[in-house]
């Protein structure tokens, strides 16, 4: 069985079970392996992904459920030059890095439907996903940093 | 000491292939404690490798978990090899006796350890490297060295001449290494105390940096592993015919500690464990509960072997019956779970006599060695590469899911990842040990104390861990258990007591009981004398210098003194750890469901000399968020021997609505280097403790300290 949905763009074809999470689907099938595994249970965001330009985590969506979407990981958002990575960068976010795939897809998600977040709304927004090395304020700043920086361009 | 010209060679210069792939490490003779105490370094090959094509690569012999060693550690090398550090590559060194933590006495990371052991030792590998580049041009061009400058990763001779460094590497490689080669004063750093920004950054925005669970080898199979519920349990029959009938299962392997299902997906693994039947045999741990480990603690609290953590000062006993007012009071901190967001995980690839193994580890000897001796092989045939750690905290110290790794790939022949899950990470952690802390102290008149006992009962994680001996003085059990204050009779004692569930290091350790304790305990002294806590403490910190000022700077920036906001309070705890002298103040109110929310924190820190300011604030805020959280909101519980909790709905993480402000007071310094990936995540225990205790009148001397916690107190 083949299903087919779209993935940063470009159409992929998936041979997995369509009860497999699209985590997985895209981590080991696809080789995309930015999108993180930290829980399996949609508690920490660390699997977040776009469907159709919504937040999904990804270890709870099945990937039967995304046949025909358009899918978006955080290789979506280039090498470096997204507003939300310079603005990581600027504010020097990660420490281990690990859950800031989920964090950047969220604030993705968040900037692309508000332009000027308040902090009520990153709370709202990016209080799924969870961040074990506690860089919470440098996310908030550099969520702010890039809506200024998207609002300039 | 080298001892040959070959051997220079091959060290200093490698080719531009060898140090875009892994780098061949050398153990040279002699231990890296003992290059130390001569004061040099002859191993100058072991730090950096610098190619034909100029590109220069500096080895990081700490594990990145998150503290920023993968821009520290080459820092201090670019400080005196005098080459731009955004332009290196950093990789990781392979297992090595001349990487070990002369601290630790073995290739650890951990115990905020790594500026501090590094300091010397990496500024002095760098200058050697300096030295022998500027002695081979001074060779080349036959000039006096003197003539000789390095500079921004270039060496400029007389008349103009001028080479790279890759340019005359070969040339370098050819000269001794210099016995004492001239390091930099402090006040001639260009590199160190910069806010250099983190080299590992960039990778980590674009989901590139490769973490252990993104490992992958060719023809790589995935591995998922059922353990006993109970810790400790074996397998005493398994039923693994549906489970191997499922699609994609390439074999169910048994290994000591469960059962194995290996597929060609992960996502297959985890389905076909799920049909796997195994009957159990729990072993003696079925019967645990946190109740009974903690009917355990206090029994032998007051009937086991009692070791002094330091000789008793004056009657401390005496002093606190014959005082005027006594103060005392038990606190009890719980087991937690390190859970790290990258599940516990790590590729093996063992075949024809040699394991192959690649993922994130804070021990990198402990894996060679701890695999060697699993597989029955010699610890030189198993090659460990350290991938990025999605966050240690003490956890990926152990070893357990390594030798697993390895005994899975050697059962199926086949290069294997095994991946944990969250649940498997929780529900077979290496816990954070449950602590009983028990303090008297006796007043005078005034409310000064004349007289303070101490005794701290705990599990010991070194004798698991690394075989100290039974009933001997475990250094990781008693950090912090001093506090500073100046009393004229003390007794401070511990009493080791296996509670049953196997323990880990986690961030701080320790600190994190005795500090919760001793700071906890000075607030209740101060109520009871009637002082204010941050003015009681000043009183007994007479010759403290560096405690007195950093209470001083936290409270004054706190605005302590004018008083918390209307509704709020606030609390104060200082310490000292891994020479790190802190001040932490917290401020925080009660919400509308009874939850402590925390409004601001403010960090007073001495560290001494200081190598990325910004990397230093970076763990600062990451240790009050989770001190927080394992003083608000999470703890490890135990039923019938199985941990009650198995994800982040029962393990509550802070997460950013919850997250405060955090102010930090770093201060300017000539000390040298303390460590400061863990201290705050204990001091801010109390800190918080106290605040809660002022607000409500309440004092939670259980953590954590929960809504519920408080209502019952």
């Amino acid at each position: 069985m083949s299903l087919q949905f779209k993935v940063n763009g470009k159409t992929v074809s998936s041979n997995s079970e369509a009860d497999t999470p699209l985590l997985w689907v895209i981590r080991d099938e696809l080789g995309l392996t930015g999108t993180k595994f930290g829980c399996g249970a949609a508690l920490c965001g660390a699997c977040t992904v776009h469907v159709n330009g919504e937040a999904v985590r990804s270890c709870q969506t099945q990937v039967g459920n995304v046949a025909g979407s358009s899918v978006s990981t955080v290789e979506s958002l280039g090498s470096g030059s997204h507003a939300l990575q310079k603005a990581w960068v600027k504010h020097q976010v990660p420490q281990c890095g690990y859950c800031q795939s989920g964090q950047l897809m969220s604030a993705a998600a968040l900037l692309s439907k508000n332009k000027n977040p308040s902090d009520a709304d990153i709370d709202a927004a990016m209080a799924g996903n969870v961040c074990r090395c506690g860089t919470y304020t440098r996310i908030r700043a550099a969520v702010k940093d890039a809506a200024s920086m998207m609002r300039a361009a | 000491m080298m001892s040959t010209e070959t051997n220079r060679r091959d060290f200093l210069k490698t080719t531009s292939i060898a140090t875009s792939g892994l780098m061949m490490g050398v153990v040279l003779p002699g231990t890296v404690a003992e290059t130390m105490a001569a004061g040099t370094l002859h191993t100058p090959n072991a730090w950096v490798h610098i190619a034909d094509d100029n590109s220069i690569t500096l080895i990081s012999a700490r594990s990145e978990m998150g503290q920023g060693v993968y821009t520290s550690m080459p820092m201090l090398i670019a400080e005196e090899l005098n080459v731009d550090v955004t332009k290196v590559t950093v990789s990781a060194a392979p297992p090595g006796a001349v990487y070990a933590n002369a601290f630790l006495g073995a290739m650890i990371t951990g115990g905020s350890t790594s500026v501090r052991e590094g300091w010397e030792k990496l500024r002095i590998a760098g200058a050697q490297v300096r030295e022998m580049l500027i002695a081979g041009a001074a060779a080349e061009w036959g000039v006096p060295a003197s003539a000789v400058k390095a500079a921004n990763g270039m060496l400029t001779g007389p008349g103009g001449k001028k080479a790279t460094y890759g340019q005359m590497a070969e040339a370098a490689s050819k000269q001794p290494v210099p016995e004492k080669p001239s390091i930099k004063a402090p006040k001639d750093f260009r590199v160190v105390g910069k806010r250099i920004p983190r080299l590992d950054v960039p990778a980590k925005v674009n989901g590139t940096a490769e973490f252990g669970i993104d490992v992958k080898l060719p023809g790589m199979v995935y591995a998922s592993l059922e353990q006993c519920p109970v810790i400790g349990g074996k397998v005493k029959s398994v039923d693994s015919a549906a489970a191997k009938a499922m699609p994609g299962v390439v074999d169910v392997v048994q290994i000591p500690d469960g059962v194995a299902v290996v597929a060609n997906t992960y996502w297959g693994a985890v389905k076909a464990r799920r049909a796997l039947k195994i009957q159990w045999d729990n072993g003696d741990g079925a019967n645990l509960s946190t109740a009974s480990m903690l009917d355990g603690h206090v029994k032998a609290a007051s009937s086991g072997k009692v070791l002094p953590i330091q000789p008793p000062k004056g009657d401390a006993m005496g002093a606190i019956k014959g005082a005027a007012k006594m103060v005392s009071a038990s606190y009890v901190t719980p087991l937690q779970s390190h859970s790290p967001l990258e599940p516990m995980n790590f590729t093996a690839h063992v075949t024809g006599g040699k394991a192959l193994l690649i993922g994130p580890t804070q021990f990198q000897q402990g894996a060679q060695g701890a695999t060697a001796a699993a597989l029955g092989m010699k610890p030189e045939d198993v090659d460990v590469r350290t991938t990025y750690l999605g966050g240690g905290f003490g956890r990926r110290i152990e070893l357990d899911f390594v030798v697993q790794a390895a005994q899975i790939s050697k059962a199926v022949k086949l290069p294997v990842k095994l991946v944990w899950s969250r649940e498997d990470d929780m529900t077979h952690d290496f816990y954070r040990p449950m602590g009983l802390n028990q303090l008297s102290a006796g007043l005078d008149a005034s409310g000064k104390p004349v007289g303070l006992s101490f005794k701290v009962t705990s599990q010991s994680i070194t004798q698991r861990a690394f075989g100290l001996p039974k009933d001997t003085m475990d250094p990781f059990m008693v950090e912090a258990a001093v506090a500073p204050y100046n009393i004229a009779n003390t007794q401070h004692d511990l009493v080791i007591h296996d509670a049953g569930l196997r323990v880990g290091y986690w961030r701080a350790v320790s600190h994190n009981m005795n500090v919760f304790a001793n700071e906890s305990f000075v607030d209740e002294m101060a109520l009871a004398a009637g002082k204010d806590p941050v003015e009681y403490r000043m009183s007994l910190l007479e010759g403290k210098p560096r405690f007195q000022n950093v209470l001083k700077l936290a409270t004054q920036k706190a605005g302590y003194k004018k008083g918390a906001a209307k509704g709020n309070a606030m609390g104060v705890a200082i310490m000292e750890g891994y020479d790190t002298y802190v001040a932490v103040v917290a401020e925080v109110n009660v919400g509308a469901d009874g939850e402590v929310k925390v409004v601001k924190t403010t960090v007073a820190a001495d560290m001494g000399m200081i190598v990325n300011p910004e990397i230093v604030e970076q763990q600062i805020q990451s240790s009050i968020i989770m001190g927080m959280g394992q003083t608000l909101k999470h703890a490890i519980t135990v039923k019938n021997g199985v941990v009650e909790q198995t994800n982040f709905n029962t393990y509550a993480m802070v997460r950013t609505n919850e997250s405060p402000l955090v102010d930090i007071v770093l201060v300017k310094s000539g000390e040298k280097p303390g460590g400061i990936g863990e201290p705050v995540t204990a001091a801010i225990i109390p800190a918080l403790a106290n605040a809660v205790a002022k607000l409500t009148g309440k004092r939670v001397r259980t953590l954590p300290i929960t809504g519920k916690a408080i209502q019952q107190a």
